[in-house]
């Protein structure tokens, strides 16, 4: 109405030709605008423009300040009462539903974050980042990325020789439960599962959050910040005080890091942390690992390969210009890659275990998966769908292929693909001229007759895709096979085994022996998720990253491929398999790799999109970081931490064809 | 000053005047038009100049030099004469802008001002604005080439630590994991019963009340900032990153300050959390013993740990002897209330100290009137009574040290030589006063500092043999006439227990020394003390082998207890002089006898004149304005000095004073030679000395005392068995 009533006015005001601005008005103007005189007609039309111009963002910041007064002054339980009013009662969170039951805080409980979620914060930089110190770089509201995005790739990267800090440079992660609570504002990572938590009985002297420096290999933390001898003081603290053992729980990459570190806690110093061989016995309880990609993600290998996955082929199908032609010289994939690749920890994810367990060039394990079953956002075909008896006729989706260069060879079956062998490749001079890039990945050393190479060799399964990026990226591969392992232990008792690098590959460790603690594996299924690729070569020969997602391969409704990307069940981000085998199979029961026998659980949350808008990002979703907001998941949670078995959660709660696959994965035991 | 401002405005104002013509040729006309229609030239078009209007017209009148630009200007616009003449005749029909759209006009044009001087200040280099202040000190040491070599412990003081919820009654649903206590305290505003409701502890154990958590941050945001933009620990961390430091060898002892230290670790284990941590710092820094530096209370609760680390189970943490030579290298205390808080009385008395006493002088029906209902006073002093942290602020060591009716150490300060600011003193106030100290010195009236509570201030001035004497256990409790109709029941503080009597015989008895205070303290306000005295203790041990000083409410007095065997560790005292402290009051009795006002005020209109340390009726002493001197310096200048019986192993200390200066500018802030008690974390020289110890300096490098105030000659009068 307002708005209306005022344009009359401007009407009314051009109208009347010699303007009836007030006097005071005018003088205003005259103050500020003192500049110069100019002629009548064009002063006042510009003026007059300001003035609406002024008085429309008056308008807006009036009603923006009444609006904000009024959500101040708005009583907290509002939003509820509305959600309820629209969607019926909700359900009580499960932290108040078993305090009602009479739950209590009993174990103490740790959280180890993982990869990418953790807040990093600066305490010492270059000019560019002054007055940041202390502040979040990563994670928070990621201002400085906008502000000054060069300062901050520099700041985030690491040495590219070392894996550590580059020189003049610390950034740190932030510590305690601050620390991936929230990922950015409103985005929770932590922050459900602390306050339901709480609800029960605990606070921060009985929850401990292992922040750790994500960025780093899982030795190297310790070596820069003791983060390790710190997450075991804590722990021993903790116990003491308490007189319980811990409840652990990490999430994602956290449960590689907590492997690691049970094995770095009884191996003796200077290599270990020298707590001897019954230190987990004694201080853990239970090890619920949410989402943990204990055997890798392939989408590891598209992001080291071309720093590009789904969502980008994504954006890259939707909008072909933008990332190819770098209309605004940032060069966003190849200072993101440039940036990645200096991280240590992003190789902890690579495939492990080679084609015994993701499958050779013409067997996979999960072949008989039928996509449509898991489509996304549709709930209503359940299980039923799932095994529909045209698997066996239907050309079986060849997963093992993690990489395949065009559509058409994905499909073929071996024998009738021809490949060049690409490791003796000679790598050819420089692909561009240097001088035209800013941004200096690895690829540029490797020359024309290296991308043809690679592309030659069409088909790369887990095996061979370490191979490829060792090609690729010799130097960030050395850096990395130092500290990871991704192979399959003949004899867990060789002595090679005590490095540390095999510390994280739980097919190249033993469990500690600890008979009474519990193993869960807590995931989201329902999602198709990224397991292997389509590639193409890039068009352009220019110093950009010279292979691709082809896109434009797509399988059609029913198929499994879609924009270049073959997906299976899974958490969004780790698939299946690599979340469930080792507590399906590989650590069930009394094994080589679990010599002591501790019992294994795993526990599937099938994925249900929020239902509606109001309820955020759903209670009961299996999306990879969203599950941390399942009631479900929370509830086996704080059971758990209340003192409940694995038994008494109700053993194994499988929706997804993990047992079967497993079966298929022929590894000795 | 004034002045040479004001001409330095007037020229900059030629200057622009003289830059540019055009501009000036606007203004004029707009000048003209004010002094041809002065009625409808709207103030606030004036203010649109962001100039007091008065300038300009001073700048017309006053400067010729101006004057006569602007004729010259004047001609200059003459030829456009009509253009202006022509608008002011328009302007008189135009009325069509209504007000409301005046207003959003204005509000836009503010906002847009706003957004773009923001966007400015963003995109400007951060450091052109601070050009000009000087590097900061760790800039300067890492530059000589320090680093960081031992770990870093840092204990906040009462108060600047935040506290945040973790579990509370429903009017705070929405406030999990939220600060209640430091940061923006928005919620005091929003709900202020239930905030009050939530910091307060139970009235009976001293800690949680049912159904509600409050718990202290953790980590070094606990207390870096106590309030945005007032920083506490901030500059010392920042300084302490420059030579290297980080979180793995930096460590923010946060516990929750409402609590009886050994409560905290009953509750919150935060004793046997400073242990682990201090130990697994020392063991993954390469064995280097750890410098700890606590700031006010966090002095006596780190005293506290000390005895409590060392002793055994289950009172204390079963460190065995020898914890602290093998892990601690030196403690800092930075403005330590090591022997109790002078003003920590006034607080529990009367929930008021000097700022409040002021501000019922200047405006005496804020605060006894409830017209807002509030009650302010009395819910503060109900919640802060809960607060066991409180009572080991009271002044500890009795007569014995801070003097008896006749006496105290400090008896010979005088107050003028202090002077607050110097700014409020022009020269020539400054000669009369010194005259006036000259007849004083010859009087030699000594103020009698030892009566910490005197009733009128008379009293505060007489000698004691003309005091009445009325023994503080004569006092008789009647609880059965209370002295409130139960209709203002709403806050419940002690003295609605006392009857009107025995208030009366409070005040009859004229003066209170620091050991009859506690009597007082125990009459008007008993489940208080009751509930503490289970906790501190404030006298001065005979015998300290005595079996009953291995309680822990001991622990936290170093009056009685022995600081552990540890020749190697240095114990260092810094702190801030020069800034007028409290020290003693002079009290009244509440004039209006209802129920909602607290039965004693401070008497603010006892006031000594000019040069007198008897300011509103607070005596007041050299210090840094929450701790006095003695306080301070008296355990490392006297009591810990050598082989004594407080210090058996000879742990050398130190004493380093920092004299206060204020602020120069405005664009300094808090300053960097401040002495006050929480801005003396910014202190340069102070930030300096701790930088050094903590890479490595011993005390031969720091020079060991530096003493501005009297401390060792106080220390000297006191007269303590050693």
């Amino acid at each position: 109405m307002t708005a209306l009533r005022r344009r009359k006015g401007i009407e009314n005001t051009k109208n009347s030709e010699n303007g009836e601005v007030k006097l005071d008005e005018e003088s205003k103007k005259l103050v500020e605008k003192s500049k110069e005189s100019f002629p009548e007609r064009g002063l006042r039309r510009k003026w007059r423009c300001v003035d609406n111009c002024c008085w429309f963002i008056g308008f807006v910041c009036s009603i923006w300040w009444l609006l904000l007064f009024l959500y101040n002054a708005m009583p907290a339980s509002f939003p509820q009462y509305v959600t309820e009013a629209i969607t019926g009662p909700l359900p009580d969170p499960p932290g108040v539903k078993l305090a009602k039951e009479g739950l209590k805080a009993k174990h103490p409980v740790l959280f180890v974050p993982g990869i990418v979620t953790g807040g990093l914060e600066l305490w010492e930089g270059k000019q560019c980042a002054e007055g940041l110190f202390r502040k979040r770089l990563w994670g928070g509201n990621f201002g400085e990325l906008y502000k000054r995005p060069l300062c901050w790739v520099d700041h985030l990267s690491l040495d590219n020789e070392t894996g550590m800090d580059p020189p003049g440079i610390r950034l740190r992660p932030v510590s305690g439960l601050v620390a991936a609570d929230y990922f950015a504002p409103g985005y929770f990572v932590w922050a459900v599962l602390i306050s339901n938590l709480a609800q029960i009985g605990y606070e921060e002297k009985n929850m401990h959050m292992a922040a750790y420096d994500w960025r780093m290999s899982f030795q190297n933390t310790e070596v820069r910040d003791q983060t390790l001898s710190t997450i075991k003081s804590n722990i021993e603290l903790m116990v003491a005080t308490s007189g319980k053992k811990v409840v652990v729980i990490p999430h994602s990459m956290g449960a590689l890091y907590f492997l690691h570190f049970m094995k770095w806690v009884e191996a003796p110093g200077p290599m270990g942390g020298g707590g001897g061989s019954d230190w987990c016995a004694k201080h853990i309880k239970a090890v619920m690992n949410i989402g943990g990609p204990f055997l890798g993600v392939p989408k590891a290998v598209s992001g080291l390969f071309s720093a590009e996955a789904k969502d980008i082929a994504v954006a890259r199908a939707m909008a072909p210009g933008f990332w190819d032609k770098d209309v605004f010289r940032f060069q966003t994939l190849q200072h993101l890659m440039r940036m990645t690749r200096t991280w240590d920890s992003t190789m902890s994810m690579i495939p492990k275990g080679g084609d015994t367990i993701w499958g050779g060039l013409d067997w996979s394990p999960e072949e008989g998966h039928e996509c449509q079953g898991s489509k996304p956002k549709n709930n209503n075909i359940s299980t039923t769908g799932r095994n529909s008896p045209r698997n066996s006729t239907d050309n079986p989706i060849k997963y093992g292929r993690i990489i395949s260069f065009g559509k058409d060879v994905a499909e073929l079956h071996s024998s009738r693909i021809e490949r060049v062998d690409f490791r003796g490749a000679v790598k050819g001079n420089n692909l561009a001229n240097t001088s035209s890039c800013d941004v200096w990945t690895e690829y540029h050393d490797m020359g024309i007759g290296g991308v043809k190479a690679v592309a030659d060799y069409k088909i790369y399964s887990a095996g061979s895709v370490l191979d490829l990026l060792g090609f690729v990226a010799p130097k960030m591969m050395k850096r990395g096979s130092r500290h990871f392992s991704y192979g399959i232990a003949e004899d867990l008792d060789d002595e090679k085994y005590d490095h540390y690098k095999y510390w994280s590959n739980p097919l190249e460790t033993k469990l500690p022996n600890a008979p009474d603690m519990e193993i869960f594996s807590l995931y989201g299924v329902g999602i198709p998720t990224e397991r292997a690729y389509v590639y193409k070569l890039s068009p352009s020969g220019d110093c950009y990253i010279p292979f691709q997602i082809d896109n434009s391969a797509e399988g059609g409704d029913e198929s499994c491929l879609k924009g270049g990307v073959y997906s299976v069940d899974g958490d969004e981000t780790v698939p299946v398999l690599s979340a469930g085998f080792m507590c399906a199979k590989g650590w069930r029961g009394k094994t080589r790799f679990n010599p002591s026998g501790m019992r294994t659980y795993i526990r599937e949350y099938n994925h249900a999109p929020p239902s509606t808008l109001l309820e955020g990002r759903g209670t009961q979703s299996g999306a990879h970081v969203d599950i941390m907001g399942n009631f479900a998941l929370i509830e086996d949670i704080l059971r758990v931490a209340a003192g409940a078995s694995g038994n008494e959660l109700g053993g194994d709660q499988v929706h997804s064809g993990i047992f079967k696959w497993s079966e298929r994965i022929n590894l000795q035991l | 000053m004034d002045s040479s401002i004001f001409l330095s405005f007037i020229n900059h104002i030629k200057n622009l005047i003289n830059e540019s013509f055009d501009k000036m040729a606007a203004m004029f006309r707009f000048r003209k038009l004010y002094f041809l229609e002065p009625n409808k030239c709207s103030e606030t078009a004036l203010k649109t100049l962001n100039k007091p209007s008065n300038i300009d017209e001073k700048q017309l009148f006053q400067t010729p030099k101006v004057d006569k630009k602007d004729e010259k200007s004047l001609s200059n616009v003459e030829k456009d004469k009509e253009k202006p003449k022509k608008k002011s005749d328009n302007k008189k029909h135009a009325k069509e802008w209504r007000r409301m759209d005046t207003c959003c006009w204005l509000i836009g044009y503010f906002c847009t001002t706003w957004g773009v001087l923001m966007l400015m200040l963003n995109s400007l280099p951060s450091n052109l604005l601070f050009l000009r202040v000087p590097e900061a000190p760790g800039v300067v040491l890492k530059r000589e080439g320090l680093t960081a070599l031992h770990p870093v412990v840092l204990v906040p003081g009462i108060v600047t630590g935040g506290l945040e919820l973790w579990e509370g009654k429903p009017c705070a649903e929405d406030l999990f994991r939220k600060r209640l206590w430091a940061g923006s305290f928005t919620e005091i505003f929003r709900r202020p019963k239930c905030w009050l409701e939530h910091l307060s502890l139970d009235n009976e154990t001293g800690l949680d009340p049912p159904g509600i958590r409050v718990r202290a941050v953790p980590g070094l945001v606990a207390a870096d900032y106590f309030a945005p933009g007032y920083f506490v620990w901030a500059v010392l961390i920042e300084n302490l990153a420059k030579i290297g430091y980080e979180g793995k060898n930096l460590h923010m002892a946060a516990y929750d300050w409402r609590l009886s230290f050994q409560n905290t670790e009953v509750r919150d284990q935060s004793l046997s959390r400073m242990r682990s941590r201090i130990e697994q710092m020392y063991a993954s820094n390469g064995y280097k013993k750890v410098v700890v530096v606590p700031h006010s209370m966090g002095v006596i609760y780190f005293l506290h740990f000390l005895t409590w680390v060392e002793s055994p189970p289950p009172m204390g943490g079963g460190g065995g002897p020898g914890w602290c030579a093998k892990h601690i290298k030196a403690i800092m205390n930075i403005g330590p209330a090591v022997l109790g808080v002078p003003k920590t009385v006034s607080n529990i008395l009367s929930a008021e100290g000097k700022y409040i006493a002021y501000i019922r002088a200047m405006a005496p029906g804020i605060l006894e009137s409830e017209t807002l209902g509030f009650q302010t006073l009395q819910h503060i002093m109900r919640v802060s009574r809960t607060w066991d942290s409180v009572i080991s602020l009271v002044p500890k060591g009795g007569e014995t040290i801070w003097g008896n009716l006749d006496w105290a150490p400090e008896e010979e300060h005088e107050c003028d030589s202090t002077a607050m600011k110097p700014l409020e003193l022009s020269s020539g106030q400054k000669n009369g006063n010194n005259t006036e100290r000259m007849s004083n010195f010859i009087s030699k009236k000594l103020t009698k500092y030892g009566r910490i509570v005197t009733f009128g201030k008379a009293a505060s001035e007489l000698p004691s043999s003309q005091l009445p004497k009325i023994g503080t256990q004569d006092f008789t409790l009647e609880s059965s006439s209370r002295m409130s109709n139960n209709s203002c029941e709403e806050v419940w503080t002690e003295y609605d227990e006392i009857s009107r009597e025995s208030i009366h015989q409070v005040a009859e008895n004229k003066a209170y020394t620091a050991t009859t205070l506690i009597d007082l303290l125990r009459f008007i306000a008993p489940k208080m003390m009751e509930r503490a005295e289970q906790h501190f203790s404030h006298g001065i041990a005979e015998n300290l082998d005595a079996p009953k000083y291995n309680h822990y409410k001991y622990w936290s007095n170093p009056l009685e207890t022995t600081l552990p065997i540890a020749p190697d560790m240095e114990i260092y005292s810094l702190y801030g002089v020069g800034i007028p402290t409290e020290r003693s009051y002079v009290y009244k009795l509440s004039s209006s006898d209802k129920c909602k006002t607290s039965p004693f005020q401070i008497d603010s209109s006892a006031d000594g004149g000019g040069n007198s340390c008897l300011k509103r009726g607070v005596y007041l002493v050299d210090g840094d304005e929450s701790i006095p001197v003695l306080s301070a310096g008296f355990m490392c200048a006297k009591g810990w000095r050598g082989k004594t019986r407080f210090n058996p192993s000879g742990i050398r200390t130190y004493v380093r004073e920092y004299r206060h200066k204020p602020p120069t500018s405005l664009l300094e802030g808090r300053g960097q030679e401040s002495g006050a008690h929480v801005d003396i974390m910014g202190n340069v020289a102070l930030i300096e000395d701790v930088l050094r110890v903590a890479a490595g300096a011993t005390s031969e490098e720091l020079a060991g005392d530096k003493i501005y105030s009297d401390i060792m000659r106080m220390s000297q009068k006191i007269n303590i068995q050693l």
